[in-house]
């Protein structure tokens, strides 16, 4: 089994299903994704949890300047493969009450853009990475702005725009990496683990954190990068904005992880507390909104916001458990985020409305999507036996231990957090039928068959996770200590 | 030499085929002389040879760079078939003075002496003066090719100035020979010498069209018939850089101290300038014409930067922004044969502005690819022959450490997206005619073959470092 089969089968299934054009594209990409889960499930119980890299590949991509396609899976980036190979066929699977127009072309986008995130979160070369990280963007562009509601021209360029400018930016950085990397051969190199060798000046590490910072800011997106975030996720369609908010904006906190806390350790450590304090005035700023949001998927969107914010603050503590939180975070998230984005879709599409004011009584004709709603909702709000409850609470353990009254500010998230999701159930599920809600009708099959698995993980997560800790477990401590040992020898 | 020799019989067996009365051969025949002549480029492969008294260099870079403006060229005249069913038009002569423009393009790229690159100039820009105004029933045009003509004869003096006072400075005209005059600049060099490198400069920065010599660039681009426009964007800038290259880095890399800050400014001019503006174009073709101007910018940095990478990221940018270019006019071509002008741009001026492009992704999907593939590519998008072209530029900036003029390049690629992206929002987003439009098999090949060759180079830009 080889990594390299993640990245190629999809891309391969996308331009088949996009050329093939025929009525049955979206079984076709069904099935497709489905046995990139299979492959990927067969990696992740082939995996051994150590801290190596598994499963590589590397070819000569650009020869002469010592550019390599190569990339592997470790302990970092192992539930993130899993979450992208768990993702794709439920959102797929809940596009079946729907027809999307151009069909072929809008699973193929789909299928693609699962093997640009695949590439990025295995990339072991810089340059595969960044080409990877924005690669992505272009299915997510026409995906968005093709099928997306009314607004959507100019809220997906502005996200497009936004976004590659940010990564400019950590091309130059990586470009900068590259010069510094001692000659092989006649060329320098951009293998990531040839970056984590450099011993760069504190000068040097000081932009290199803003560029970097700024790259995975806007990505994820941290407090003051958000803005293109909550229109472009309303604006895009369902399947869309689940790939967004799912999978995608992981990249930025993988990147965190990855890039930064390596590669600049003393860039952090001047620059680290600004950056936990601006994802901390997110993690607020974002629950604070939220509460007072009328639509649904516009609540959610800031409630995503609020909690990427915690994981980046997570990761910036620098601490083992901040580390392992965020990356069991990001898996959770992106479960509780694609059910909760999927529930506001079937709202929508039985009601032709998000507004909560318009909604309510929903609960009295569906047993099925009360009950799923509420598991998943609940762990969205960090409830224990649920899977927000293991990552929020080691996020939260990590951030006071680095600042304990950073900490406590980092802790209103899990109040507010509860307050904004329990009001929106509240509103929309409980009280008096309106006229839209009334003739409801609950789960078919095929949405039953989204949340099920769903359901399996926010449980699985959160009772067991050691299943998925002891993957990455090995991993984070051979980053800290070489973190640790690094600003040591560097001082 | 093999490419001139052959180039300069083409053009005029080309003249002589326009007396028959068919025009059906031209096309076909202009094509394989093309043909020929690329594959005569390449006879002297890894060897290198001096020609014509010294004053001509065959070496693999100078071939490189000669084989992308042949290949650009044939691309261009693929998609000239209008001509042939133009009734007025005249063909043979159109695709004989691009021969022998192109005997200019090749004496640029491979002067070894001044005097070489003076007859290069000259006989690839009188070319474009003459084809810029070919639609000669068009008002625009004339005014066009005179504007061009007029600014293009003026600087051509500058030029000559410049090279006098080199000569004056150097008591040479071969690179070598100005190359041993600056190798020890500690020595103190004459005054005229650099006096004569700003004028040369100048008359070269000028026919790239580099901020701030670039104001013929939009009303000679936007009158001239769009595929002469796609020609000199291409040919011309691909053949002026090579020229610039040759001349900074073989003959003025000893004073190099004393150019680079100038050839920063103006990248960091050009860029800004170009990318601004565009943005306020509401005719396509005006929009490319200032996106050319800002390519000139990003070439321009490869320059500032000269360095072991400059070489290579040139030929890339160069190859990669010729491709994309001629792919979007090919579309614009079509689009403006078959969705007939009834806007007026804001200049008040007529002219195909986007919204003409408005739903043409959902009738013609190829014209849609090809055109999202090209603007992709010239906005610098991973998967994108662009994205590798301005890496390699980037980085040689990175290696001389001219972090400011990157920042600016960065700020300018994000503007840059918003004007690329008017098209591919207009093409897919937006409704517009419904009828498709006809597009012929050979504009099939050649936008393709575009695609073809900007996401192979963008997926493995390692296929051209044999070339190397």
């Amino acid at each position: 089994m080889n990594t390299l089969i993640l990245i190629f089968f999809p891309v391969v299934a996308a331009l088949l299903i996009a050329l093939a054009k025929g009525q049955r594209s979206r079984e076709a990409a069904l099935i497709a994704a489905l046995i990139e889960l299979a492959f990927v499930v067969v990696i992740c119980v082939q995996f051994r949890p150590d801290a190596s890299s598994q499963f590589d590949f590397d070819y000569a991509w650009i020869g002469s300047l010592g550019i390599r396609f190569s990339g592997g899976i470790d302990g970092i980036s192992i539930l993130l493969v899993l979450l992208s190979g768990i993702a794709v066929p439920l959102i797929i699977l809940s596009t079946f009450n729907r027809t999307y127009s151009r069909t072929s072309q809008f699973y193929a986008l789909i299928l693609f853009m699962q093997a640009a995130m695949i590439g990025a979160f295995t990339a072991r070369d810089g340059f595969l990475f960044y080409f990877s990280f924005e690669v992505a963007l272009i299915p997510i562009y026409f995906l968005a702005a093709m099928w997306g509601g009314e607004n959507r021209v100019a809220v997906t360029l502005k996200f497009f725009v936004y976004t590659i400018f940010g990564s400019l930016f950590m091309l130059l950085a990586f470009v900068y990496l590259y010069y510094q990397t001692p000659l092989v051969d006649g060329h320098h190199t951009s293998a990531i683990a040839d970056f984590y060798q450099l011993n760069l000046t504190p000068a040097a590490q000081t932009w290199l954190f803003w560029a970097f910072f700024v790259a995975f800011a806007i990505k994820m997106p941290v407090f003051p990068f958000h803005t293109w975030q909550p229109d472009t996720y309303v604006e895009s369609p369902t399947p869309a904005t689940m790939l967004l908010a799912g999978v995608m904006l992981k990249m930025g906190v993988y990147g965190l992880i990855r890039f930064i806390l390596p590669i600049v350790p003393l860039g952090v450590e001047t620059w680290g507390k600004t950056a936990i304090i601006l994802a901390v005035i997110g993690i607020i700023w974002g629950s604070i909104i939220a509460i007072r949001q009328r639509d649904m998927k516009r609540l959610i969107a800031y409630s995503s916001f609020s909690h990427v914010g915690l994981m980046a603050a997570g990761v910036f503590s620098q601490t083992e458990t901040g580390m392992q939180g965020a990356l069991i975070q990001m898996l959770a998230h992106g479960v509780n985020v694609i059910g909760m984005f999927f529930v506001a879709d079937i709202i929508f599409s039985r009601t032709q409305t998000r507004q909560l004011d318009q909604l309510g009584g929903i609960t009295r004709n569906t047993p099925k999507l009360t009950v799923y709603f509420m598991i998943i909702l609940l762990g969205s709000v960090a409830l224990p036996l649920t899977n927000g409850f293991i990552g929020e609470f080691l996020l939260l353990h990590g951030v006071y231990t680095y600042n304990s009254y950073i900490g406590l500010a980092a802790g209103f998230t899990i109040i507010f957090g509860a307050v904004y999701m329990l009001r929106m159930f509240q509103k929309s599920m409980f009280g008096p039928a309106t006229a839209r809600t009334k003739n409801f009708t609950d789960l078919t099959l095929s949405e039953s068959l989204v949340f099920v698995p769903l359901v399996i993980m926010v449980f699985w997560m959160g009772i067991y996770p050691q299943t998925f800790l002891k993957l990455t477990e090995p991993a984070v401590v051979n980053l800290m200590k070489y973190i640790g040992t690094t600003v040591v020898s560097l001082k | 030499m093999l490419p001139i020799v052959a180039l300069s019989v083409s053009g005029i067996a080309l003249l002589f085929l326009g007396f028959q009365k068919s025009r059906v051969l031209l096309l076909p025949a202009a094509l394989l002389l093309l043909v020929i002549a690329l594959a005569a480029n390449f006879y002297d492969w890894n060897k290198t040879y001096l020609y014509f008294n010294n004053m001509l260099r065959t070496d693999n870079l100078s071939m490189v760079f000669t084989a992308i403006v042949l290949g650009s060229a044939f691309m261009v005249i693929a998609l000239s078939s209008q001509f042939i069913e133009d009734e007025e038009s005249q063909p043979a002569e159109y695709y004989g003075i691009i021969m022998f423009s192109l005997v200019g393009a090749v004496m640029m790229i491979g002067f070894e002496n001044l005097i070489m690159l003076f007859v290069g100039v000259e006989a690839l820009s009188i070319a474009m003066y003459v084809l810029t105004g070919s639609d000669k029933r068009n008002l625009r045009s004339n005014e066009a090719a005179l504007k061009y003509f007029l600014m293009g004869a003026f600087t051509t003096g500058i030029l000559l100035f410049g090279m006098a006072l080199i000569y004056g400075a150097t008591g040479s005209f071969t690179l070598a020979g100005i190359a041993a005059y600056t190798a020890n600049p500690q020595a103190g060099l004459s005054l005229l010498l650099y006096a004569g490198l700003l004028m040369l400069l100048i008359g070269l920065l000028f026919k790239v069209s580099a901020a701030p010599f670039h104001f013929w660039t939009p009303d000679v681009y936007d009158g001239a018939p769009t595929i002469f426009t796609a020609f000199m964007s291409t040919v011309v800038k691909t053949a002026g850089f090579a020229a610039l290259f040759k001349l900074l880095s073989v003959s003025f890399n000893g004073v190099y101290n004393f150019w680079w800050v100038m050839l920063a400014v103006m990248a960091a001019l050009t860029l800004v300038i170009g990318n601004v503006t565009a943005v306020y174009q509401n005719s396509f073709k005006r929009m490319m014409a200032y996106s050319s101007i800002s390519h000139a910018g990003y070439l321009l940095i490869g320059l500032a930067a000269l360095g072991a990478q400059s070489e290579q990221a040139i030929v890339f940018y160069s190859l990669a922004y010729s491709v994309a270019t001629i792919s979007a006019f090919g579309v614009l071509i079509l689009v403006a044969q078959q969705r007939p002008v009834q806007t007026l741009t804001s200049g008040g001026v007529l002219g195909n502005n986007f919204d003409d492009f408005n739903g043409l992704a959902r009738q013609n999907p190829l014209l849609g690819l090809a055109m999202t593939v090209s603007m992709l590519s010239l906005a610098g998008i991973p998967l994108t022959a662009g994205f590798w072209g301005k890496f390699y530029i980037f980085s040689t900036a990175v290696e001389r450490g001219q972090i400011w003029l990157l920042v600016v390049a960065v700020l300018m690629s994000a503007v840059g997206i918003y004007y690329y992206f008017r098209v591919i929002i207009a093409m897919y987003f937006r409704d517009g005619a419904t009828e498709s439009i006809r597009v012929s098999p050979v504009y099939q090949y050649v936008l393709v073959a575009a695609i073809a060759i900007t996401i192979g180079l963008g997926v493995a830009p390692g296929l051209l470092q044999g070339l190397f």
